[in-house]
């Protein structure tokens, strides 16, 4: 838009005018001429010449309603006044037309007053009470826009509240403009209908329908969207005033989608948290799980003193210096190997929550302080050996050091796709923003969906996707054979969506860059951790140093050596072990010592043969926020700090950095970074990564800007998916967004908030195995058994679904193996 | 004035015997006109004719607001691509439910088949296959009726596939709403028979190009597709000479309240009250009119000073209120404007969607204040900020509802400001003495 000329001088230079830009109209606003694009909402021109004009159901980001009324302006098009103000939020801007605003005329003035006479009527004067009181729009546009008094003097309509309209949302109806924002947020954004416009006219409502609460993922945003106090959460609702809290811009540690955020802290402590606006990432959305679940940070369970296990097998509080001179001292005699030839070297486990800096620290930590490639990121199944290697050659080939500035894939890259194609990768599960993304492009009609996976979970039928089905363990094999008119979708403009889980899947990475490399589509690379993919980048892993260098690689080993100060040939040159590699060599007795940051056990493949490595392990070193399995069998637990607590910055799925500042300063709280670099002084070695700055300094310095397929992974595994026959079957599963997940705890609001676990299995699998739908029904193996209620859905024949990590359904822990894996079912059994 | 005056096209078989029955219907000549349409001696007539001669006869929509139905018709976009290319509908506003309207059930219950012949034939001009009639829905006996006779058509070949051996198909679903009066609004008739919620759309998209599931959808009302056969049947000339110029043809005058024959008077566009009053008896007992609505409760009222009004689009407008739907409500002497106004405004108040503020709230908070006025607790202020808040809905609103359920306030007020004020007189507690009484006041 061009503000083209003053206000006062408006007529005088029409003559000589520029002409009007392609695809734009000119028109005027106030007496200001303007150029605004074809089909502008004429509010949002409004809005970038600085004319505020009130409104309640408008919103950028949702579809036009014009239900509020608030907006409304005099227009004139073709030289003809319409006969009604028009609202703003709904009408498009044409070329010649007049509007005027509340400020030059009249009739809008008095229009806009007398819809705001209207809603205050009924508006409840509880704003010193009210959450939103002190950043509410019903507020500030009455002050600005409205009447100073009412002349009503009857009785206001009242409603019983609050009213839970979910475990989490709670509704003051009275409170309510009826501008539709949250019904239409939860329709069009989320796809969760769950709340609806109930009743008419005065009595008019939001509500929910009889036992189906307000179960969506996103339902947190609607309480940010809404104008008024009327939605609030259990979580915060009276606990702050908006002016006593001190906002901080932030950015979420909870998965890949690297939403920005806001956290607002009072006394001390995170009240709440809002999405915050980024219109290239998550937009003005973020995930409850994002929103709510920040309560680990106060949890009775967070390590905030240093312990070492004394003589007596107990772990004590000890002071830093303590601490890291009983974890510098126990390294040392591992990494020499003094307590028996066959132990011998240090292992570095560095978790998938990192910071890139933190993730540097580790990855350096191993090569310089260790003096080994045996560190990985990943705490999660890798699908046995060929698995977790396979993964590094993908990921080396496709995602390491590419970013959205590099020509990478971006957010915007898969709105305008024409084909995303989801392999191993719930986009709602496991990257909500990229679920939002994914819808909203199949709701413009641009984009077609494909999903490959075993049933048509929400995320399929919400994308609109067309579902690819896979029996677990054959996906390499449907991708290989897919129909050549999909395929043909598959050669312009499309995405390939993959997600961690194809580690679990043999095959899977090798087919999807083979399928990449035929077609010409682009892959992207979404991990559910917000610290996978800087971790990869820091070279966090066995067979790539920082910036995506192989470790195979002698002139990048010397890059890197220069950068580090270190000698010639000081870098260990063998490529290292994986997780699940490394805890086996501990438990073989082949490992003296482990340094743990933030690996719960549970999310490994084995558990019990993880938790096993460990005990075997000789000396165990843990950077833990909170008291885990890890810390329990730890020689040394050193706390670390939280986001909040700390600066830093992660990459996002596209490689995007996600930079982040600290918000509440807490004394003794020290970055992982800066634990490891005082660890490794202790060590009588120079890390370089006291602070996050030092850290990001020197990863900046070696990070390799790459450009895309410059490689593709070669390696090619396969392996004949497992017939099952009754009783038996095979398990899919993967995680929910709300589950047993760390990081959620003590936020009970939230957890009733998740989708229920069930076992899920077609109908012709359940009649083979004798089961029905809504009885309880048990999958064991060998090693235990899960027992829930079943219910039918459309996955392939011979398969059963469980959730990975919910309530009574911790597939790993209990059953011992995963995704894939041959389990037996039978009917019944106790939950 | 005589009987004359009265020119039966619509209610012409009303009062033969089983006049609902499609043997009674074909026996006075219907059906002919569909068979001229679609089995002329030169062969089916094309369809953009037929536009063209509604177009040519000035037949105006017959549900209130008067919109050119051959033109309405002409926006239906044609031919294979885009909107055009999508199904075609034609939906029936049968949603009769305005206070004083009743003139399309009492033509539904009389003569149904005149109407599923309009709709075959105006399915026809449109190009639609798929036609369905939403009929209110607390009108049960006139659902059934409706339905008798779309299964008598079906039955007799003039519904279905191929018909009349034309090659032409056409559906009728018979759809009863759920008792909405926002229904009758045409895109919330849309969303209802949808399955959704009934409540206005935002246009554009207007029912023509994005109506009915999105394709293009004709919305008429039932008076005025029943008009249809009569024009095919007897030309655009013949049509255009009853009624006025610009509102040419018959219109059904349903006549209600004190007068002594109350009842469907169809007559020439542009008749006035007192010639209808005439044909109807006068007032009942001869008591006095003292207002009377020009078409339904919507339209803003008359007085007996407005008995020469010509009730014809232009006419009524011209006079400071609309034809509405010709729902004549009349009322002598013995009755208290206030108390009309409130009762009209408790209709609204019930029947507003709630979608849209000025239309939710102020319906109810100008109820609440009527309310208290009738009670005789009212104030001269309480009349200003009930005209103030009538000015704030008017044109404010999201569809025409609110618009109308200011018009009895505003009018009401407008001419009979003296009954408002009457009402306030006998309340206590308005003057300074009264005020003065309150504890802490006296200062």
């Amino acid at each position: 838009m061009t503000v083209t000329q003053d206000v006062k001088d408006a007529k005088a230079v029409k003559a000589d005018q520029k002409p009007v830009p392609e695809g734009h109209v000119r028109l005027t606003i106030d007496d200001i001429e303007v150029d605004a694009p074809k089909g502008e909402i004429l509010i949002r021109t409004c809005e970038r010449l600085g004319i505020a004009i009130p409104r309640f159901c408008d919103h950028p980001l949702l579809e036009p309603a014009g239900a509020c009324r608030q907006c409304l302006v005099e227009v004139e098009l073709g030289g003809r006044a319409m006969p009604k103000p028009q609202a703003s939020c709904t009408m498009t801007v044409a070329d010649g037309m007049v509007v005027r605003t509340q400020h030059t005329s009249a009739v809008a003035d008095k229009a806009q007053q007398g819809v705001m006479e209207l809603l205050l009527i009924n508006h409840p004067l509880d704003c010193p009470i009210c959450d939103k009181g002190g950043e509410c729009p019903l507020q500030n546009q009455a002050l600005s826009n409205g009447r100073t008094d009412s002349r009503f003097i009857d009785r206001k309509r009242t409603f019983p509240k609050p009213l839970p309209i979910s475990t989490q949302i709670l509704l003051d109806r009275e409170r309510c403009v009826l501008c539709q924002r949250c019904t239409r947020f939860s329709d069009q954004i989320a796809g969760d209908p769950f709340i609806e416009l109930l009743e008419r006219g005065a009595e008019q409502q939001v509500g929910v329908a009889q036992d189906k609460p307000f179960q969506s993922y996103f339902s947190g945003n609607t309480i940010q969207i809404c104008p008024v106090g009327a939605l609030t959460s259990t979580a915060y609702r009276f606990r702050s005033r908006p002016f006593d809290l001190v906002s901080t811009p932030s950015v979420c540690e909870h998965c890949a989608s690297g939403c920005a955020q806001r956290a607002d802290t009072r006394r001390g402590e995170v009240q709440r948290r809002l999405a915050g606006n980024d219109a290239s990432v998550n937009e003005e959305w973020n995930c409850d799980k994002g929103r709510f679940a920040f309560r680990y940070l106060t949890s009775k369970r967070r390590i905030l003193r240093p312990l070492v296990r004394g003589a007596d097998g107990q772990l004590v509080e000890a002071s830093w210096t303590d601490a890291l001179r009983a974890a510098a001292s126990g390294l040392l005699a591992a990494k020499e190997g003094s307590d028996a030839e066959t132990r011998r070297g240090i292992g570095v486990l560095a978790g998938g929550r990192l910071t890139v800096e933190d993730a540097y620290a580790y990855a350096k930590f191993a090569r310089v302080a260790a003096g080994t490639n045996d560190v990985d990121f990943r705490a999660r199944p890798l699908g046995g050996t060929s698995g977790g290697a396979e993964e590094l050659a993908f990921l080396a080939a496709h995602v390491v050091g590419i970013a959205p500035d590099t020509g990478g894939l971006s957010y915007r890259d898969l709105e305008a796709a024409q084909t995303v194609l989801c392999v191993a990768l719930d986009p709602e599960e496991e990257s909500p923003i990229v679920f939002l993304r994914l819808r909203k492009a199949a709701r413009a009609g641009r984009t077609t969906v494909l999903h490959l996976g075993q049933w048509t979970t929400p995320s399929v039928a919400k994308t609109q996707a067309t579902l690819i089905p896979a029996a677990p363990g054959s996906e390499p094999a449907v991708l290989a054979e897919l129909d050549p008119a999909v395929l043909d979708t598959l050669r312009e403009n499309a995405v390939i969506l993959v997600g961690e889980r194809a580690a679990e899947v043999p095959g899977l990475y090798s087919r999807v860059s083979t399928l990449a490399l035929t077609t010409g589509a682009r892959i992207g690379w979404v991990p559910r951790r917000a610290g996978d993919r800087g971790a990869l980048d820091a070279g966090a892993v066995p067979t790539l140093l920082p910036g995506g260098r192989p470790v195979a690689d002698a002139d990048a080993r010397a890059e890197v050596e220069r950068a580090w100060g270190l000698r010639p040939g000081g870098l260990p040159t063998q490529p290292g072990r994986d997780t699940e590699q490394l805890l086996a060599a501990a438990a073989a007795g082949e490992l003296a010592a482990l340094v743990v940051g933030g690996v719960d056990p549970y999310d490994l493949a084995d558990p019990e043969a993880a938790l096993h490595g460990l005990r075997a392990a000789g000396f165990v070193v843990s950077l833990e926020l909170h008291a885990s399995a890890v810390t329990e069998l730890a020689d040394v637990v050193l706390p670390v700090a939280p986001d909040i607590n700390r600066s830093g910055s992660y990459l996002n799925w596209e490689g995007r950095r996600r930079e982040f500042d600290i918000t509440l300063t807490a004394p003794g709280m020290l970055p992982d970074c800066r634990v490891l670099d005082t660890l490794a002084a202790e060590m009588d070695l120079d890390l370089g990564t006291q602070s996050v700055a030092m850290a990001a300094a020197e990863l900046a310095a070696l990070t390799a800007r790459r450009s895309v397929g410059a490689d593709y992974c070669r390696t090619s595994h396969s392996r004949n998916p497992l017939a099952p026959e009754a009783p038996r079957a095979l398990l899919a599963t993967w995680r929910r967004l709300i589950d047993e997940s760390s990081l959620a705890v003590d936020e009970p609001h939230l957890a009733g908030t998740a989708r229920a676990p069930y076992v899920l299995c077609n109908p012709s699998t359940a009649a083979k195995l004798g089961l029905t739908e809504g009885q309880l029904t048990t999958v064991a193996t060998e090693r235990g058994a899960l027992t829930l209620p079943m219910r039918l859905a459309d996955l392939p024949d011979g398969v059963v679904w469980l959730p990975a990590n919910s309530p009574g359904s911790r597939v790993r822990a209990s059953l011992g193996v995963g995704h894939g894996a041959l389990v037996t079912v039978t009917p019944g059994g106790n939950s | 004035m005589t009987e004359a005056t009265l020119t039966p096209v619509l209610t012409r078989s009303w009062t033969s015997a089983r006049s609902w029955s499609q043997d009674t219907y074909e026996r006075l000549g219907g059906y002919q006109a569909l068979r001229a349409v679609l089995r002329g001696a030169d062969g089916p007539v094309q369809p953009d004719r037929l536009i063209q001669l509604v177009k040519d006869s000035g037949l105006r929509g017959r549900g209130g607001a008067g919109f050119p139905t051959g033109l309405k018709w002409s926006f239906i976009p044609q031919g294979t691509t885009g909107a055009a290319a999508k199904p075609h509908y034609l939906v029936l506003n049968a949603d009769e439910g305005e206070p004083g309207t009743c003139k399309d059930i009492p033509l539904m219950m009389a003569d149904p088949h005149s109407l599923v012949e309009g709709c075959v034939i105006t399915s026809y001009a449109i190009r639609a296959n798929y036609c369905a009639i939403y009929v209110r829905g607390e009108a049960l006996h006139c659902i059934r009726r409706v339905q008798h006779a779309v299964n008598e058509a079906y039955a007799a070949g003039y519904l279905g596939k191929n018909i009349l051996g034309s090659g032409f198909d056409l559906d009728i679903v018979v759809h009863a709403g759920a008792g909405a009066y926002i229904c009758g609004e045409e895109t919330a008739l849309l969303d209802s028979l949808e399955g959704r919620r009934g409540q206005p759309r935002l246009k554009p998209p207007f029912p023509a190009t994005a109506g009915l599931y999105g394709a293009p959808t004709v919305v008429n009302n039932v008076e005025t597709i029943a008009s249809v056969p009569a024009i095919v049947r007897g030309g655009s000339e013949w049509f255009r000479a009853m009624g006025t110029a610009k509102s040419p043809g018959p219109k059904i005058y349903s006549l209600s309240g004190h007068v002594e024959l109350p009842g469907q008077y169809e007559a020439p566009l542009g008749i006035t009250l007192r010639e209808l009053l005439v044909m109807a008896g006068g007032m009942k007992d001869g008591i006095p009119l003292k207002f009377w609505t020009p078409g339904g409760s919507s339209t803003p009222l008359f007085t007996a000073e407005h008995l020469d009004v010509p009730l014809d689009f232009e006419g009524a407008a011209a006079a400071g209120s609309m034809l509405g739907t010709t729902a004549i409500m009349l009322f002598n002497e013995t009755v208290s404007v206030p108390w009309a106004v409130m009762k009209w405004t408790e209709f609204y108040k019930h029947e507003s969607c709630g979608k849209c503020t000025p239309c939710r709230e102020g319906c109810y908070w100008l109820l609440e204040i009527l309310r208290r006025m009738v009670a005789g607790e009212g104030t001269e202020s309480d009349i200003e900020t009930m005209l103030d808040v009538c000015d704030n809905i008017l044109g404010r609103s999201f569809c025409a509802l609110g618009d109308g359920a200011v018009s009895p306030i505003a009018s009401g007020i407008q001419y009979f400001r003296q009954e408002f004020l009457d009402l306030c007189k006998t309340q206590a507690g308005t003057g300074p003495a009264a005020r003065a009484d309150l504890v802490g006041a006296q200062a």
